[in-house]
């Protein structure tokens, strides 16, 4: 076990045990922070892969945008007496059978694959790279999500917006 | 067995992914779907930076990545937006007791 295998499964661990918690926990303000934890942990494996960039967009989009979100999700659509705020929950043993075959079906599948494995060496930074391909093969794409980031903002606005009386 | 390979990545987004299933079909409040959402789409972002990385396939996947998390913060923006609006008109958030389109 080299350094970069402990560090891998400490990041693993803390992703899958935050997002256990998430799934699991009755207290929906308990979900949303463990959630918190389960970005950080897909922020760490990321930096892992190499794609740093990826990692500090995760951080600041996921955890500092959608993660408020929810939050204020969660505080607008609940009469808040205290932190008690709690979800029921339906169908849970037919949902975990179901699940657990999906599981299973799903790794089989990905270790019996014979994937095409070709590593390269991780580059230094991958901003410049991410950047450059960004304003060539992938300007089209980009100016599109520029358009629905807009038009998502319009939208928003528009339908949660309160009614004149 | 330990070595970390792409295969311990594809397992952690594998049990992200039915996670985030789980937590979309078993739970009532409307917001704690869209975790379960969030859940998944990290999952298929872990999968596209594995095989960028260790199938030699350049950067392209990372930026495909990129997108999915662009297109994460819109589907967030607007289902919040929705949410709220079914709290004001059904004062419950719960998936399912809200079956009508209006009240």
């Amino acid at each position: 076990m080299e350094f970069y295998d402990i560090i891998f499964y400490l990041f693993a661990l803390i992703t899958i045990g935050s997002a256990f918690v998430v799934v699991t926990s009755r207290n929906i303000v308990y979900a949303a922070f463990s959630l918190l934890f389960t970005f950080f942990g897909v922020a760490g494996i990321y930096v892992l892969l190499g794609a740093d960039f990826l990692a500090i967009v995760q951080i600041m989009v996921y955890v500092g945008g959608i993660l408020i979100l929810l939050l204020f999700g969660v505080m607008l659509t609940n009469k808040i007496t205290s932190v008690e705020i709690r979800t029921g929950t339906v169908h849970l043993l037919p949902a975990a059978i179901g699940i657990g075959i999906l599981f299973g079906a799903i790794i089989s599948v990905m270790l019996w694959t014979n994937w095409n494995i070709s590593p390269e060496p991780i580059p230094p930074s991958t901003t410049a790279n991410i950047g450059r391909e960004l304003i060539t093969n992938y300007v089209l794409i980009f100016e599109l999500l520029g358009m629905l980031l807009l038009i998502a903002l319009i939208g928003a606005a528009s339908i949660a917006r309160r009614d004149k009386e | 067995m330990f070595q970390v390979g792409l295969t311990q990545f594809l397992i952690v987004s594998t049990i992200l992914f039915s996670l985030g299933i789980y937590g979309i079909v078993t739970r009532k409040n409307a917001v704690m779907v869209l975790m379960g959402i969030e859940l998944i789409l990290n999952a298929a972002n872990i999968n596209f930076v594995a095989f960028s990385t260790f199938g030699n396939y350049g950067i392209s996947g990372q930026i495909i990545a990129l997108f999915v998390v662009i297109l994460a913060a819109a589907e967030a923006a607007i289902a919040l937006a929705i949410v709220l609006n079914i709290y004001k008109t059904f004062t419950n958030v719960n998936v399912d007791e809200i079956d009508s389109l209006k009240e």
